[in-house]
């Protein structure tokens, strides 16, 4: 799986899994009547009893709108909101708060760069390079500047263990290529994308580039001034925090020279009929009342994964994916959908004969949830020339004992459609 | 798991390996596509009219094995009926599908043996896709694929 599968049997041992499970209160729920195997985190993720806390506690301590009243729950719920910014800027090890924009998630960050970056800086003739590997979410919102501005959007092919071709990424990059938008981990196949070195190719033609961090902030330590990239996008209820809220991360000089995307509250200097001034970044990109509830817990997320040993629970993930992937291809008629050499938190895969669908349902009958379907990746199926797939992926959470439970239930799965 | 064994009755799995009427008509009075995004199914339903009845229907497709029977029984089922008793019995196949579980379910003939959908609110999509797709079909509703979404 990653480099650090080798060791990994010796950092599940200093990785307290028991302890991890604990904190994480809905893993001892029941569902059918079965103890909960949760295996849909790269859908979202479950929420630590410390991250509920916060959200409970805001609206029970704090709630207020921010930046704005003189009284003290506001001061309360001001501090809750830049406090977690300050923990998203060291989480990606940003050089300034200011670069830390909070958005409703992944898609609102793409959205926003689309809109406001794109729409200002593309021009016909222009070039936009995206994979094959993107989730719908980093294809539309680059599709709708695309029509509006001319540019043309081109896409770098995978091979069959769902790996992106570099040679052919490096034949896209040209002159014309403005923006780059990839995924650094893919959210159907759990491919890690070498963004850095692909982040370097781009500069060196004059681009810019987007990384969709969505399904690599759960599992990957990320780093933007060592990616180097402009702008990083990601969403907290992936990594374990609440929903409705994430971080895009932009360049400074890029951000301040961005125009607004939403135009509201909070994100002026000052308003007139003749004329409004902007307030500064990363303001200028927060207009409205935000998900403030969501980014307290947010901000308690960030401390709870910025207190665990991250490299233990990686190689804990990847001792149990690299568990899994030899569990269920030695299931008769299991065909395994990316076999990239750099994997994180994903086993896709099909049953011969019969549909993900109706595994789906007969699994959950058994308490494991799985995502089946397409996972908002229409164009990775295609590639592999299916209509779905069964989509098992894992957290810091899941254990070896979760994917005994998932093979038995493939087995049931085969009996009933004997 | 009587739940389960209810939604897969060995007729529906039957049908799900041996679909009915499943091939293409050439010259089919009506062509239609239906797709549901969410787990990828596709099928293209063909019908034959002579005046108001239906003649003919087959179909072709990918989908799970709730959406290959439900294609199959329907087809079956729509056979030598008049357009307005097909949308009838589209009506009367959704109610029975989404009905209250702890009422007795409509008795369909054959298409009773759905009725099990009714316990798995998310299955409901693909025991309903043929249908919806029946429906635009003999509407000539829409120009592009008949989506449940």
């Amino acid at each position: 799986m990653t480099t650090a599968a080798p060791g990994s049997r010796l950092s599940s041992v200093a990785f307290d899994i028991a302890k991890v499970r604990a904190d994480f209160p809905i893993l001892s729920e029941r569902v059918h009547g079965k103890p909960l195997v949760y295996l849909d985190s790269a859908n979202t993720s479950q929420k630590p009893a410390s991250v509920i806390k916060a959200t409970d506690d805001y609206y029970r301590h704090a709630n207020a709108n921010i930046h704005r009243a003189t009284h003290l729950l506001s001061e309360r719920a001001t501090g809750l909101y830049e406090g977690a910014r300050k923990k998203a800027t060291a989480f990606l090890n940003a050089a300034d708060s200011n670069t830390i924009v909070l958005t409703k998630g992944t898609t609102d960050g793409i959205n926003l760069v689309a809109n406001s970056y794109g729409r200002s800086k593309l021009n016909a003739g222009d070039e936009i390079v995206l994979s094959w590997l993107e989730h719908h979410s980093n294809i539309v919102p680059w599709q709708l500047i695309a029509e509006q501005t001319g540019a043309a959007i081109k896409v770098v092919p995978i091979n069959d263990a769902g790996e992106l071709d570099l040679d052919a990424y490096a034949r896209l990059l040209t002159a014309n290529t403005k923006i780059v938008a990839i995924c650094h981990v893919s959210n159907a196949l759990g491919t890690i994308n070498p963004v850095k070195s692909m982040i370097a190719q781009a500069h060196a033609v004059g681009a810019v580039v987007l990384v969709d961090g969505a399904q690599a902030a759960p599992h990957l330590v990320i780093d933007v001034q060592d990616l180097d990239c402009d702008f990083y996008v990601l969403s907290s209820h992936k990594m374990f925090g609440p929903t409705g809220t994430g971080v895009l991360y932009g360049r400074k000089a890029l951000l301040e020279a961005m125009p607004p995307y939403q135009g509201g509250g909070d994100m002026i200097a000052s308003v007139t009929f003749e004329k409004t001034q902007y307030n500064q970044i990363p303001y200028k990109f927060e207009a409205g009342t935000p998900n403030i509830a969501g980014v307290a817990g947010f901000g308690a997320d960030i401390d709870y994964l910025m207190s665990i040993d991250r490299q233990a629970a990686l190689a804990h993930e990847d001792d149990v994916l690299e568990y899994a992937t030899r569990a269920v291809s030695a299931v008769d008629g299991v065909r395994i959908i990316g076999e990239a050499k750099h994997k994180t938190g994903v086993l896709s895969f099909l049953i011969e004969g019969i549909h993900p669908h109706d595994a789906g349902t007969i699994l959950d009958q058994q308490g494991i949830a799985v995502r089946t379907g397409q996972h908002c990746a229409q164009p990775v199926m295609d590639k592999f020339c299916i209509p779905a797939t069964i989509r098992a992926s894992l957290a810091i959470y899941n254990t070896r004992e979760d994917i005994d439970v998932l093979v038995k239930g493939l087995w049931k799965v085969k009996e009933l459609f004997a | 798991m009587s739940e389960l064994s209810e939604l897969y009755q060995e007729v529906i799995l039957d049908h799900n390996r041996r679909p009915h009427n499943f091939r293409v008509i050439d010259g089919a009075t009506a062509k239609q596509e239906g797709f549901n995004p969410l787990c990828g199914d596709r099928l293209t339903l063909y019908i034959s009219l002579d005046g108001d009845v239906i003649k003919d229907v087959a179909f072709q497709g990918s989908g799970c094995a709730i959406s290959k029977a439900s294609a199959s029984l329907m087809t079956d089922a729509l056979k030598g009926k008049t357009v307005p008793e097909a949308r009838a019995l589209f009506e009367e196949f959704h109610n029975m599908i989404t009905s209250n579980p702890d009422t007795p379910p409509a008795d369909l003939g054959k298409l009773s043996v759905l009725a099990g959908v009714r316990e798995f609110p998310t299955r409901v999509k693909c025991a309903s896709l043929a249908w919806h797709t029946m429906k635009a079909a003999v509407a000539h509703e829409a120009d592009g694929p008949v989506s449940t979404e």
